[in-house]
C-alpha cells in the first residue's frame, strides 16, 4: 500500500470506526463533489430506487439488501448498468471511485 | 370553512351562531374548481395552491415519504388523496388545510385512483404487489387483491392503475407482463378479468379520457400495449410496435410516465423508452403517424387541453429543460429553460397556463402559454407532481 493510501486509509478508520474497515472505505471524493453525489443518489438513483432507498422499480439498496453482495460487483452494476434490466449505467457521470464510494455510502445506511 | 358551518350548523340556533362567529372571523367561501396539490417531496408535506391567482394557499405536512406520490381527488374537489411512496394514503381537506387522515396501507407504493361513483379509493402497490381497495370517506380497507406472481414467484407490482367507467378500474403487471381489469362494483369482492400476455414489463399505463382504451407503456420491448375494454375479447394487441426500428436504444434515467393528457384531438402523444422521441399516434385506429424527435429522454408528454400544443419534459440529465410542439406542424417550436430537475407539469383546467415543478431549485414556474413566458415563480421544497382539481371530473386521473 503506498503511504497515500495508508494516510486515507488511517483517516478514513479514525472517522468511520470500526465499520469502515469491514467495508473497506474507499477514498471519499472532495466535499464538494460528494455533495453532487449524495443529490444525485437520493434524487436521480432515487427515482427509481425510492428516496429511501427501500426499493420501487429498482431494488432496495438499503445496507441489508446490499450487506452480502461484493463491493466490486455492486460498484461494476452502478457504472454499467445491467442490461435487460431499466438499470442504467451510470459510468457518463460517475468515475470508477466515485461508484465505489457510492456502494460504501449505501452499505453505511446513505448518511447524510 | 363552508364545511364547518354546515358540519355545526345541524340545529338553527348553533346555526345562527356559528354563523355569527364565522361573520366576525370572516372565513371567505370559496370553491375548490382552481386548487391544486404541490408534493414536496422531500419534507412529506403538500402546499395547496389557487392557480387563477397564482398563488399558495398554505401547507399540510406530515404525509411521510412522498418521493413519486400521486394523488387523485373526491369528485366534489373538496379533498385530495395523496399516495405516498411509503405505502400511505393521506386525505387532504383543500379548504380547511388540514390532513383528515392517513392510512398506512402497505410498504411500498406507487399511486392510486378513485371509482366512477367516487366512493372507492384504489391504490396500486408494489409491496406486496396488488390493489387494495379503501372506502373514500373513512379510509376503511374493502379488499386486498394480490396480484399474479412474476417470475421470482412474488406477487408483481402494480402500475398504471387507473379508473373506468361502471367503477372499474385497470391495471398493468409489471413483473408479470399482464393487464388486468377490476370490477369494484361490489368493493368487498371485486372481480378481476386477467389478460395475461400483454408484454414485457410494462412500465406505466393509462386510461383513455372516455375510458374506453387501457395503455400499457412496456419497458421490455419498442411498442405498446392496448386494451379495447368495450371488446375484452379481442385481448390486448400491441401498437406502435417496433418503434425504434433497430437503432441503438439509449440508457433510461428516468422512466417515462403515461397518462390521459397524452390523448388530445384526433392523437396519442407517447414518450418513446430509450429514443429520444415522442411518438404519434391516431387515437382510434392506433397507427403510428409520425415521431417528433426531441432533445432527452421523454418523461411527461402532455397535450394543452386544447390538443393543439404538446409540452415534454425529460429525463436526467436533460431535466432542465422543456420542450414545446406545434401539432399542426409536428414540430418543436421551443425549448424552455425554466429551472433545475423539471419533474412535472399540470395545465390548468383550460390550458391558459403551466405550473412546473423545479426540484433543485426549491420553486414552482407558471408558464403562460401563448406567450411561453413565465409569468410566476413561487417557493416550494423540492417540488415534485402538481395535481389540480379538475381531475376530479375527469376519468383515467
Ligand atoms: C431507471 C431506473 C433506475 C435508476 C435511475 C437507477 N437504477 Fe439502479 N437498478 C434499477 C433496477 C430495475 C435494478 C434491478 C436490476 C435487476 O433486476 O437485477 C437496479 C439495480 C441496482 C443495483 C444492484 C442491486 C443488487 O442488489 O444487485 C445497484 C447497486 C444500483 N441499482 C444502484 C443504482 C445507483 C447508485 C443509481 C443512481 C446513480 C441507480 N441505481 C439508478 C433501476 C434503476
Amino acid at each position: 500500500m503506498d503511504p497515500d493510501a495508508l494516510r486515507r486509509w488511517a483517516a478514513a478508520l479514525l472517522l468511520c470506526g470500526g465499520s469502515a474497515v469491514f467495508a473497506g472505505a474507499p477514498p471519499a471524493p472532495q466535499p464538494e463533489r460528494m455533495a453532487v453525489i449524495r443529490h444525485l443518489a437520493r434524487q436521480d438513483c432515487g427515482a427509481c430506487h425510492g428516496l429511501t432507498f427501500r426499493g420501487g422499480l429498482g431494488s432496495p439498496l438499503t445496507p441489508e439488501a446490499l450487506k452480502d453482495k461484493p463491493d466490486e460487483s455492486l460498484a461494476a452494476v452502478i457504472l454499467n448498468g445491467r442490461p435487460g434490466t431499466p438499470m442504467p449505467p451510470w459510468r457518463p457521470f460517475l468515475t470508477e471511485e466515485e461508484a465505489k464510494w457510492l456502494v460504501y455510502w449505501l452499505k453505511q445506511g446513505a448518511p447524510p | 370553512m363552508a364545511g364547518l358551518l354546515v358540519e355545526t350548523g345541524r340545529a338553527a340556533l348553533i346555526g345562527s351562531l356559528s354563523l355569527l362567529l364565522a361573520a366576525c372571523a370572516a372565513p371567505a367561501l370559496r370553491g375548490t374548481g382552481d386548487l391544486g396539490v404541490v408534493i414536496e417531496r422531500a419534507s412529506g408535506s403538500v402546499q395547496v395552491v389557487d392557480n387563477t391567482h397564482q398563488t399558495s394557499l398554505g401547507r399540510v405536512e406530515g404525509l411521510g415519504d412522498l418521493s413519486h406520490a400521486s394523488v387523485v381527488f373526491s369528485r366534489d374537489a373538496r379533498y385530495a388523496y395523496v399516495f405516498g411512496r411509503d405505502g400511505a394514503i393521506s386525505k387532504v381537506d383543500l379548504l380547511r388545510l388540514i390532513l383528515v387522515r392517513r392510512v398506512a396501507q402497505a410498504s411500498n407504493s406507487i399511486g392510486g385512483a378513485i371509482s366512477s361513483d367516487g366512493k372507492v379509493i384504489a391504490a396500486q402497490n408494489y409491496q406486496p404487489g396488488g390493489v387494495r381497495l379503501f372506502d373514500a370517506d373513512s379510509l376503511a380497507l374493502l379488499a386486498d387483491v394480490p396480484a399474479a406472481p412474476g417470475v421470482n414467484g412474488k406477487p408483481s407490482r402494480v402500475v398504471g392503475l387507473a379508473d373506468l367507467p361502471g367503477k372499474r378500474f385497470a391495471y398493468a403487471l409489471f413483473d408479470a407482463d399482464e393487464i388486468d381489469v377490476m370490477d369494484a362494483s361490489d368493493p368487498a369482492h371485486p372481480v378481476v378479468e386477467r389478460h395475461p400476455g400483454a408484454g414485457k414489463s410494462p412500465y406505466d399505463g393509462l386510461a383513455s379520457m372516455d375510458g374506453r382504451y387501457f395503455l400499457a407503456g412496456l419497458y421490455g420491448e419498442d411498442g405498446l400495449s392496448l386494451l379495447d375494454t368495450w371488446r375484452p375479447d379481442l385481448g390486448v394487441r400491441r401498437v406502435l410496435a417496433g418503434y425504434g426500428r433497430g437503432e441503438q436504444a439509449m440508457p433510461v434515467y428516468k422512466m417515462p410516465h403515461l397518462r390521459g393528457w397524452s390523448l388530445a384531438g384526433d392523437y396519442a402523444f407517447l414518450p418513446a423508452v430509450g429514443h429520444h422521441q415522442v411518438l404519434m399516434a391516431d387515437n382510434r385506429s392506433w397507427a403510428q403517424v409520425a415521431t417528433v424527435p426531441v432533445l432527452g429522454q421523454p418523461v411527461f408528454v402532455m397535450a394543452e387541453p386544447s390538443g393543439r400544443r404538446v409540452w415534454v419534459n425529460f429525463a436526467f440529465p436533460d431535466n432542465d429543460k422543456v420542450q414545446v410542439i406545434d401539432v399542426p406542424t409536428r414540430a418543436v417550436i421551443a425549448t424552455l429553460h425554466p429551472g433545475k430537475a423539471i419533474l412535472h407539469m399540470e395545465f390548468t383546467p383550460r390550458g391558459d397556463a403551466v405550473w412546473l415543478s423545479s426540484r433543485d431549485d426549491d420553486k414552482l414556474v407558471v408558464i403562460d402559454t401563448a406567450s411561453l413566458k413565465t409569468v410566476r415563480e413561487l417557493p416550494a421544497r423540492s417540488p415534485s407532481g402538481v395535481f389540480f382539481s379538475w381531475r376530479a371530473g375527469r376519468m383515467g386521473m
